[in-house]
């Protein structure tokens, strides 16, 4: 019933990426992750516009990507995104942390159509990445790709480095991370993210994470044998 | 005799044959078992190393595409360290899987605590949804696995131990079995206690239930005994003592009852040996459950145990 009326309603109009602050300011209340929530919009536009072969039309098609927003953490960008591809209506937008909103601070896969996992707790969304790639190749689907969208700082939870030490060796090439790096970790490295993806056999690429033709670039960027990483560096997170 | 874990690899395998949805996933323990499963279904038999956070989300993941996961380790690796990758990654998320668990309370006495869980059951009590079956039998286990995997998506725990009875009785995955009948009290034996429960109750004018299905609890089943037997209930678990109290009182809210809750101690023993040493100091032996059965049944009061 909610994916019909999804897609009913989003054919009236499009949206671009011009559209997204519009949309995240529909979602009003005290929302507490608002830096987190916008260094992610260029990452989540550029896969939702150009890489991510989905749509509020195929939300249960064996053959589609698979996008896992891991980081649930100030989901704004990531609703505007999908009202904006039509997955959710844009009226939702204003119910916003609602008792009765499918729009939570955090996101529910049982509540959003076109939302792949519920995340909120850091670390799961990776692990479950494995799973999912694990599981299609087992089915002979050669073709969805399953993108994981983490933070520099969500990295500091093991969970994730027992996914990534995994995914190397199990030469998992259909999956693919983008770590959001705003340098929000308390105790990091410079260059440690895409060295520890490298580590662990990985392909890896680092990028300026405003840059729409960079991300594009390193979305699709061929990794043969390998799962993929893309650091996107966005300006740092100001206390 | 063989054991339950015994039983649990040659199952898979043939599940993994019968139905392209099943895929075993493993975090080292008991991948040996599995070789020959691996070679034929190397993509649905997937070893992840020793990484139990990644076990479950793995699984989830698998899930969420329409497989049908069973997931293996020791109790205590399965259900207490990932324990909230069980609580989000498949109950949050909507997916189920069947965790099939080894090692129990006390398999491994000479292991030490590190490798007891006798508190799984009481935390996926505190979970929705979870479906947990305690084969008392290898044959038992073997047609609770088969169960299990046919359960379409649903979460279920299959709680395999080296305890266990001599004879298998007869088990539908869901329905509690009655093994005696009397008129002064009803015993509930889940699982591997049951030969103990008899042997304890030998000449007690009381009725045995047999629960290899613990949840969900079979409260028609209790209910029905108490018509008889009076209200007067024993739980006799192979995990923590007191588990399932909460389930039979809520069976009987409506009527007057008491109950007991047998089981493992909470207090940390600090010791190793073998499990007959470890049922005997927590007073699961027929000795001491006939003396704390016939106590609770008479009024007489009991001694504090571990």
């Amino acid at each position: 019933m909610i994916v019909c009326m999804t897609i009913t309603e989003q054919h009236e109009r499009t949206y671009g990426y011009a559209d997204l602050p519009r949309l995240m300011a529909l979602m009003t209340g005290d929302e507490k992750h608002s830096p987190a929530a916008t260094s992610t919009l260029d990452v989540l536009w550029v896969l939702h516009d150009r890489v991510l072969r989905i749509g509020p039309e195929r939300l249960e098609d064996p053959e589609r990507d698979r996008f896992l927003l891991s980081k649930g953490h100030g989901p704004m960008a990531y609703y505007a995104v999908l009202a904006a591809k039509g997955f959710v209506p844009v009226d939702w937008l204003p119910g916003f942390g609602a008792y009765d909103s499918p729009l939570g601070h955090h996101p529910d896969r049982m509540l959003v159509p076109g939302v792949e996992i519920g995340s909120g707790s850091l670390g799961h969304g990776l692990p479950i990445g494995v799973g999912t790639a694990l599981g299609l190749r087992a089915q002979g689907l050669h073709e969805p790709r399953v993108w994981v969208l983490i933070g520099d700082a969500e990295l500091d939870e093991g969970s994730n480095h027992e996914a990534i030490a995994f995914a190397g060796p199990a030469g998992l090439e259909r999956l693919h991370t983008v770590v959001i790096d705003n340098a929000s970790a308390s105790h990091a490295r410079p260059g440690g993210i895409a060295a520890r993806f490298e580590a662990a056999g990985w392909s890896t690429v680092t990028v300026d994470g405003r840059d729409h033709e960079a991300l594009y670039a390193a979305f699709t960027a061929p990794h043969p044998g390998r799962p993929h990483a893309v650091v996107a560096q966005v300006e740092p997170k100001s206390e | 005799m063989d054991t339950m874990r015994d039983r649990f690899a040659p199952v898979a395998l043939r599940l993994l044959d019968e139905d392209p949805r099943v895929a075993v996933v493993l975090a080292e323990i008991g991948a040996a078992g599995f070789v020959e499963a691996r070679r034929r279904h190397p993509d649905r038999v997937i070893n992840v190393g020793i990484r139990e956070q990644l076990l479950i989300g793995a699984a989830s993941g698998l899930a969420l595409t329409g497989m049908r996961p069973i997931v293996h380790t020791f109790a205590s690796f399965l259900v207490e360290r990932p324990f909230e990758q069980v609580k989000l990654d498949l109950g949050h998320q909507g997916v189920g899987a069947v965790l099939v668990s080894a090692a129990a309370s006390f398999d491994w006495p000479a292991g030490g605590y590190t490798h007891m869980a006798p508190g799984d059951v009481a935390l996926l009590d505190t979970l929705d949804g979870w479906t947990v079956h305690v084969p008392g039998h290898p044959d038992e286990a073997e047609t609770l696995l088969r169960h299990a995997v046919a359960a379409g998506d649903d979460k279920v725990y299959v709680r395999l131990s080296v305890q266990s009875n001599a004879q298998a009785l007869p088990v539908d995955g869901a329905r509690f079995h009655t093994v005696r009948e009397g008129r002064s009290g009803v015993v509930v034996a889940v699982g591997p206690m049951l030969d103990a429960v008899l042997d304890a109750t030998t000449g007690l004018d009381v009725t045995v239930l047999y629960a290899a299905t613990v949840r969900p609890f079979d409260a028609a089943a209790l209910r029905r005994a108490t018509a008889t037997a009076g209200a007067d209930i024993v739980l006799v678990e192979p995990y923590l003592a007191g588990t399932s109290t909460a389930v039979a009182n809520d069976a009987l809210a409506d009527v007057p009852h008491r109950v007991l809750g047998l089981g493992v101690g909470r207090r940390e023993l600090r010791r190793y040996g073998t499990v007959e040493e470890h049922v005997a100091a927590h007073g699961l032996d027929a000795r001491s459950l006939r003396e704390r059965i016939s106590g609770f049944m008479t009024g007489t009061r009991m001694p504090v145990r571990a």
